[in-house]
């Protein structure tokens, strides 16, 4: 009876429920250690389920005792586990990185804890959805928690990328309800397991329509090419832990639902459209890359670099059939996300020392802030994918899924992109690595901040060593 | 032609316009009632749709319920930052992105 009391499923979206609200009692610019100790929980508890994942298959949890269709069914399999996980390892640290980054009187960090805590209760509440809906309502959660942050920074440049990307995220979350609508017309449900069975190649149109709306939402979400106007202001603008959490996370959930519909409920039906996906992903690494190789602002360059690496994601979707092409999506998901955590983190720092956010200004910083230049350094060998980070491996494994495939375009397109991240990333630190110029002054930073921007870049590395507990747990499917 | 086709067909009508107004209009307040049109037309295709022999479906009215819930809380969300931005800048229109 009591059972479902220790479930690690439910507390994973109550904590962080829990914390955010604690925090926006205790009032403005407070609540980071219930935030740290709650994270820690958190970590601990998604390592908890992932255990039990890669050990017995699917969990499933009915909340309140109510199941599907009146209420609300939670699973968890191997692709839901990892993505719990690479959201609590990156939050944590992040955690830690904001508390030292805002202090008490900052405006910019004034609700920054609430909102953190509802993003991470949306983004997992999300990653263990298992209705069409109730992907909708998590998806909001975590659109709304995120316009807010990028609010937070209170300039009226911040205020109109919030705007711009609350815009971009409404219309896409709607496309997504308007799709989810016409699926439940067409089969009166919208529990993804149900759906399995039921949609066959023969669909009716309406599905398909469906199918159409709900990937370009999603894909709007994601920022995929031509639709990532909203990103670089909102994540170039942000304050740097929020860049991080936005880069690392946010845009990751979205990618999640597509690669959800995509391997579950309309499976016959998206792959008609994967490779107009796959070309669009190569345009992003082409366009983005380059815009990170002309920007002047340091937070734009990573946030172009975010445009670019996002790309990657989308080249799987013609190989999605095949075996290993789901384990290198994912493997680009957790590599970006480490390694971007902690570039903008370390973005944060230098621009918190230098006093200005462009690339001309980081002119000797390599000789003052060693320790994250090296965590940008880091960071960067991920992007460009050099062994033996967990970039490399990932891709390496499209590399080889592709080539497996025939698809030698795909592979060629890989590596021209990691061509173009080396040039953006040591375009920075060429800068970094020049002399001092004499008037140059550095204001002293935390070290808390340097370390867990470290944290982040070097871990996005050590995972490369590490990828194969990664690839088991996603072998537990559903 | 079923009542709730009608509904239906009205719904997509609606939320092509809202589309619409939410990325050609400038002006912040018209944005934020065109998206309002879009989930309304949303609505009325999830409702609409799922009527069938005229029975009504309750699923289709809960999950309408909790979209409306979303709906007023992205509008909030938006009025206050278009009062922000007009505090900061007398604007209510976004001004350009300048990308430096």
């Amino acid at each position: 009876m009591l059972e479902p009391l220790f479930d690690p499923l439910v507390w994973l979206i109550l904590l962080p429920l829990a914390w955010a609200t604690l925090a926006f009692v205790l009032g403005p610019g407070r609540g980071a250690w219930p935030a740290i100790a709650g994270l820690a929980t958190q970590c601990w508890l998604a390592i908890e389920l992932a255990q039990k994942v890669g050990a017995g298959g699917v969990t499933n949890h009915v909340v309140g005792g109510w199941g599907a269709p009146l209420g609300i069914d939670l699973a968890v399999d191997g692709l839901s586990a990892a993505m719990l996980l690479l959201t609590q390892a990156v939050a944590l640290p992040l955690a830690i990185y904001a508390r030292s980054y805002f202090k008490l009187n900052d405006p910019a960090g004034t609700w920054f804890w609430p909102l953190m805590g509802f993003l991470i209760a949306g983004l997992n509440a999300l990653f263990v959805s298992a209705d069409l809906f109730n992907l909708y309502v998590t998806l909001e959660l975590v659109g709304l928690a995120a316009v807010g942050l990028v609010a937070a920074g209170g300039g009226a440049q911040q205020v109109a990328a919030a705007l711009r990307y609350l815009f971009a995220t409404l219309v896409g979350s709607g496309a997504y309800l308007l799709g989810v609508a016409l699926i439940y017309g067409a089969y009166g449900t919208v529990s993804i397991s149900t759906l399995l069975p039921l949609v066959t190649n023969d669909a009716p149109r309406l599905v398909w329509i469906a199918g159409g709306l709900m990937v370009s939402g999603l894909m709007l979400k994601t920022a995929l090419f031509p639709f990532h106007f909203w990103l670089p202001p909102a994540h170039g603008g942000a304050p740097a832990p929020v860049s991080a959490l936005l880069s690392a996370l946010v845009v990751k959930a979205s990618f999640y639902l597509i690669l959800r519909l995509w391997l579950g409920p309309l499976q016959t039906v998206l792959p008609a459209f994967a490779w107009l996906l796959a070309m669009l992903g190569a345009a992003a690494i082409f366009w983005g890359s380059w815009q990170a190789i002309r920007a002047v602002k340091l937070k734009r360059l990573i946030a172009y670099s975010t445009v670019a690496q996002l790309g990657y994601l989308f080249l799987i979707f013609p190989m999605l059939a095949a075996h290993g092409a789901l384990e290198a999506g994912v493997m680009q998901i957790f590599a970006h996300g480490l390694a971007k955590a902690g570039m903008f983190a370390a973005a944060g720092v230098l621009i918190k020392a230098t006093g200005q956010d462009t690339v001309a200004g980081l002119a000797g910083s390599v000789e003052r802030l060693p320790v994250t230049m090296f965590a940008f350094g880091l960071a960067g060998m991920t992007l460009m994918g050099l062994p033996p980070s967990s970039g490399f491996l990932a891709k390496w494994l499209i590399i080889e899924v592709a080539l497996a495939q025939g698809h030698w375009i795909i592979a060629m397109v890989v590596l021209a992109g990691g061509l173009l991240a080396a040039v953006y990333v040591l375009r920075v630190l060429r800068q970094a690595f020049l002399l001092t110029p004499a008037s140059a002054t550095l204001t002293p930073v935390p070290r808390m901040l340097e370390w867990s921007a470290f944290a982040l870049a070097a871990a996005s590395v050590l995972l490369g060593l590490r990828g194969v507990e990664l690839m088991r747990l996603l072998g537990a499917m559903a | 032609m079923s009542t709730g086709f009608i509904f239906a067909l009205t719904g997509a009508i609606l939320f092509a316009a809202g589309v619409a107004g939410v990325v050609l209009i400038g002006h912040l307040l018209r944005r934020i009632l065109a998206f309002n049109l879009m989930g309304s037309g949303a609505f009325l295709v999830l409702v609409g749709l799922a009527q069938r022999q005229d029975v009504v479906d309750p699923v289709p009215q809960a999950m309408v319920l909790t979209g409306i819930v979303v709906a007023v809380a992205a509008t909030a969300l938006a009025l206050a930052l278009v009062r922000k931005l007009h505090a900061l800048t007398g604007q209510l229109e976004l001004p350009d992105d300048v990308d430096a």
